[in-house]
């Protein structure tokens, strides 16, 4: 086992590269632009005083390398923000501090957190199972009339907007039947029923539009399985075509399924905007368009690092799953 | 009864009649090869025994018996209680003939449960004692490994202990040694052979080596395009063939005892090599391929290299013809340093399938070296053309192939495209590895014959890699030995097969299947002697 040790280090440390690297990218591209830095950051109706305050909190007068040493020390280990009349502590690890609002960065992101990773979570199970489960019940149909059928719907789904699908859900399911209450959020926290009651119908449209690839990818890498020399095996010994299907040519599958999904969960993270937007769940990518939108630089910045965050994060895991599917991967 | 009873089995892949009005049959416990080379349809008989072709699109005419069972009229279930149970099938390549995601003694168990009401438990103790009879070192630890994890040779074995699993009373074996170094494939023939007299089952073995056929069964049925040529007792068949293409598929046959022609050559040393190293990997994974190797080659004249997979011979090759920097030692070409690509020293690979650009005209790969070496200006074109129409007739195409695709040639055919790239350059010396391996005996025959033509015209130097020993006795002057990187043996090529000084060159040697049953029989009972004692 010290092979698969040895593995999960290199991983571990090539994940802490990366994140160091994706670090080092955004505060070039956000903190060394032309124009005024300091103005930018602090927001449009700073005045010059506050702005100069802002430009000594970033160290503008330093080298570049400096600037970024000193933004990774305040990711770290955390730094002191003057807000003028008092001086504020900011805890590592420290995002920084929103010079509109006056809220630490941290905390913003903190409080939109659990709503985007229980949509993305949630939507995660449901379209998996989607997903997955027609991509292998076309594999297993293939070339017969519910294959075709099925492949059909999936498509109209990967086509399908999610406000289109959203809003025809709930004009339909809490609108005319009257089955759900129309989206809001409630924490897991205060009542986990009514939390997924309302969540159910934002889960289910990410999921109808995710689970199309995902059963296209199942059904394509489960027909390549298939004809595959080892499937032949299985079948001059008598093996009957179930467990071909569900045993040996799903297990071909999962790998490919492991890597998209990774990037879907750690990308929609951020990136669920529309269906944010459309159930009215304060999320993260909300969050994220609402500070581009009155260009609070700090906020922006530390919604990228925590989306980047998640998308490494999310790989990584993608990683060692692989290497528990395929025992291989860790020689290689 | 018959165990196999085979009445003018027909099998067509669309316009493709690939078995023709067959007709065999198998006593209970009796063994049989069919023999032929690619396309002669006998893997497509060997699946029709489990109705494989079923479902296939595949049109299956006469009828097929197995162990009582009628495999055109019967059930999906009937076949399914027929496959693995009463007749197992033992696969070409035993890595991807295993899933890879499983552990070994679960696939063998997977099989076994299918077949009987075992539980998991005791499917997997039968896994375990199937391994263990087949040769597989602490088979209850070693069954949960993953195929990965295993060598060829144990693959091997693990696909006959799957087959074994269910006690079938018939074995087919399609190409079971193909895949395998000479020694692993002595090792196998063996287990088959011992697994037949102690179980009474029958063996249907489907080879291209007539060699592998001889050491293995009592009857032979040579096929061509699909039909019977010549059926008969194996010692018959092999030693006085009535049909005409036995005659030609046996005199293709490389013979391991026959004497080189040529005379050692005297010619100027054209290639030398000195205390030649080549490491791959860093720190504590650092292995050399290739350790302390120094060899000539002396114009017109053909250096064999013998080895087994892992013995760095085609390292070695790459490495004489500047494809890979050595870690130690040196090259000389003509007395010079010779370091990088150099056009006088040219190489022929192994697989022609994979080694020409499948997107370009086969005379514009053969074109390559020309324009290499700068052929431009005025008339370039035309003089390239004519350059690679004339290299194409050299090595027995046409001229008119220059614009045709290698998917339109046979492996033969694109082997001489691989050889007419390499004379395009002009070479003194040229590197083949493995360049018949991968075709049919009356192909390698005529690939061989044509190097040899070649060599005496232009006055090359071969330097000629392979694992078949009897190929290389066919060609060499002189014989190179590798084994783990090192040379064993080296010398004159006649001196080595007629008197190996190593222990190691006397297994090879006696590893080569012979032609010869009775021989065949002899030399397994030497081999099985020590191991008695």
């Amino acid at each position: 086992m010290s092979g698969f040790g040895g593995f999960l280090l290199r991983r571990a440390v090539g994940t802490v590269i990366t994140l160091l690297a994706i670090s080092v990218i955004v505060y070039v591209v956000f903190y060394v632009t032309p124009g005024n830095v300091a103005q930018i950051t602090c927001g449009p109706r700073c005045s010059p005083a506050q702005v100069h305050q802002v430009a000594e909190q970033l160290h503008l007068g330093d080298p570049l390398y400096v600037r970024y040493w000193h933004f990774l020390q305040g990711l770290f280990a955390g730094q002191d923000f003057s807000t003028g009349t008092s001086l504020e502590h900011c805890a590592a690890p420290c995002l920084g501090q929103s010079y509109q609002t006056g809220q630490q960065v941290l905390d913003i992101i903190l409080g939109k957190l659990p709503v985007s990773l229980s949509l993305v979570l949630g939507g995660m199970v449901l379209w998996l199972a989607l997903g997955v489960g027609t991509g292998v019940l076309s594999a297993w149909r293939r070339g017969r009339l519910s294959e075709r059928v099925l492949t059909a719907i999936t498509l109209a789904g990967t086509a399908t907007p999610v406000f289109v699908i959203g809003l025809v859900l709930m004009i339909v399911v809490c609108g005319e039947l009257q089955l759900l209450p129309f989206p809001e959020y409630v924490a897991f926290t205060d009542d986990p029923e009514q939390w997924a009651w309302n969540l159910l119908l934002p889960w289910l449209s990410l999921a109808l539009i995710e689970a199309a690839t995902f059963a296209r990818l199942t059904r394509a890498a489960m027909l390549e399985t298939l004809a595959e020399d080892h499937v032949r095996t299985f079948r001059a010994y008598g093996v009957g075509e179930r467990a071909i299907v569900g045993r040996h040519a799903l297990r071909g599958a999962f790998a490919p399924v492991i890597a998209l999904n990774a990037n879907n969960v750690g990308s929609a993270v951020g990136g669920a905007v529309l269906t944010e937007t459309l159930f009215g769940l304060p999320g993260i990518g909300q969050e994220l368009v609402h500070a581009v939108k009155v260009v609070d630089l700090p906020v922006v910045v530390g919604m990228v690092l925590v989306i980047a965050f998640f998308v490494v994060l999310a790989n990584a895991v993608a990683d060692v799953l692989y290497a528990v599917a395929d025992r291989r991967v860790v020689l290689a | 009864m018959s165990l196999v009873e085979v009445t003018d089995l027909s099998v067509e892949f669309g316009a493709l009649r690939a078995v023709d009005r067959l007709s065999f049959s198998l006593a209970e416990g009796g063994a049989l090869a069919l023999v032929g080379e690619s396309g002669s349809g006998k893997s497509t008989v060997a699946g029709a025994l489990l109705g494989l072709h079923r479902g296939t699109g595949a049109r299956v005419g006469g009828t097929v018996r197995v162990a009582g069972t009628d495999v055109r009229a019967a059930t999906e279930q009937e076949l399914r209680r027929l496959r693995g149970a009463k007749a197992a099938m033992v696969f070409q390549d035993p890595l991807s003939s295993l899933d890879p995601y499983y552990a070994v003694g679960d696939q063998i168990a997977e099989v076994y449960r299918v077949h009987t009401r075992a539980g998991r438990r005791a499917a997997r103790a039968r896994a375990v004692e199937v391994l263990d009879r087949v040769g597989i070192p602490d088979a209850a630890r070693r069954a949960r490994s993953r195929p990965h994890e295993f060598s060829g040779g144990m693959r091997q074995r693990a696909l006959i202990a799957m087959a074994l699993a269910c006690e079938p009373e018939l074995l087919i074996a399609d190409e079971p040694t193909t895949a395998l170094d000479v020694t692993v494939q002595a090792q196998i023939l063996d287990l088959l052979h011992s697994l037949r007299t102690e179980t009474g089952m029958g063996l249907l073995l489907v080879t291209h080596d007539v060699g592998v056929a001889a050491e293995s069964v009592e009857e032979v049925l040579v096929m061509r395009h699909g039909r019977a040529v010549e059926h008969g007792p194996v010692g018959t068949v092999l030693a006085a063939p009535r049909e005409s293409y036995t005659r030609e598929l046996l005199d293709a046959v490389p013979r391991v005892d026959a004497r080189s022609t040529g005379s050692p050559a005297t010619g100027e040393v054209v290639l030398e090599a000195t205390g030649l190293r080549r490491e791959f990997g860093r720190g504590k994974r650092a292995f050399a391929a290739v350790d302390d190797v120094s060899l000539t080659v002396r114009r017109g004249e053909t250096l064999g290299v013998v080895g087994e997979s892992g013995s760095g011979k085609t390292t070695l090759g790459r490495m004489l013809v500047g494809l890979l920097d050595p870690t130690a030692g040196r090259i000389r070409y003509a007395g010079e340093p010779h370091t990088g690509v150099n056009p006088a020293v040219q190489m022929v690979f192994q697989d022609p399938v994979s080694s020409l650009n499948p997107r370009r005209s086969v005379g514009e790969s053969i074109a390559d070296p020309l324009r290499a070496r700068g052929e431009k200006g005025a008339g370039a074109e035309e003089r390239i053309r004519g350059r690679v129409t004339e290299l194409l007739e050299r090595v027995g195409l046409e001229g008119a192939h220059y614009d045709r695709y290698p998917h339109e040639f046979s492996g033969g055919q694109r082997q001489r495209i691989g050889i007419a790239r390499a004379l395009a350059a002009d070479p003194r010396v040229i590197v083949c590895d493995e360049p018949v391996s991968a075709l049919d005996v009356t192909t390698q025959a005529q690939v061989v014959a044509l190097l040899g033509e070649l060599q005496r015209e232009l006055g090359l130097a071969l330097v000629f890699i392979a694992h078949d020993l009897a190929v290389v006795r066919q060609v060499s002057d002189r014989l190179a030995v590798m084994r783990r990187g090192r040379l064993v043996e080296y010398g004159p090529a006649d001196e080595v097969y007629d008197s190996p000084r190593e222990e190691y060159t006397r297994q090879l040697l006696a590893a080569v299947p012979a032609l010869d049953p009775e021989l065949a029989a002899r030399r397994r009972a030497a081999r099985r002697a020590p191991a008695a004692v």
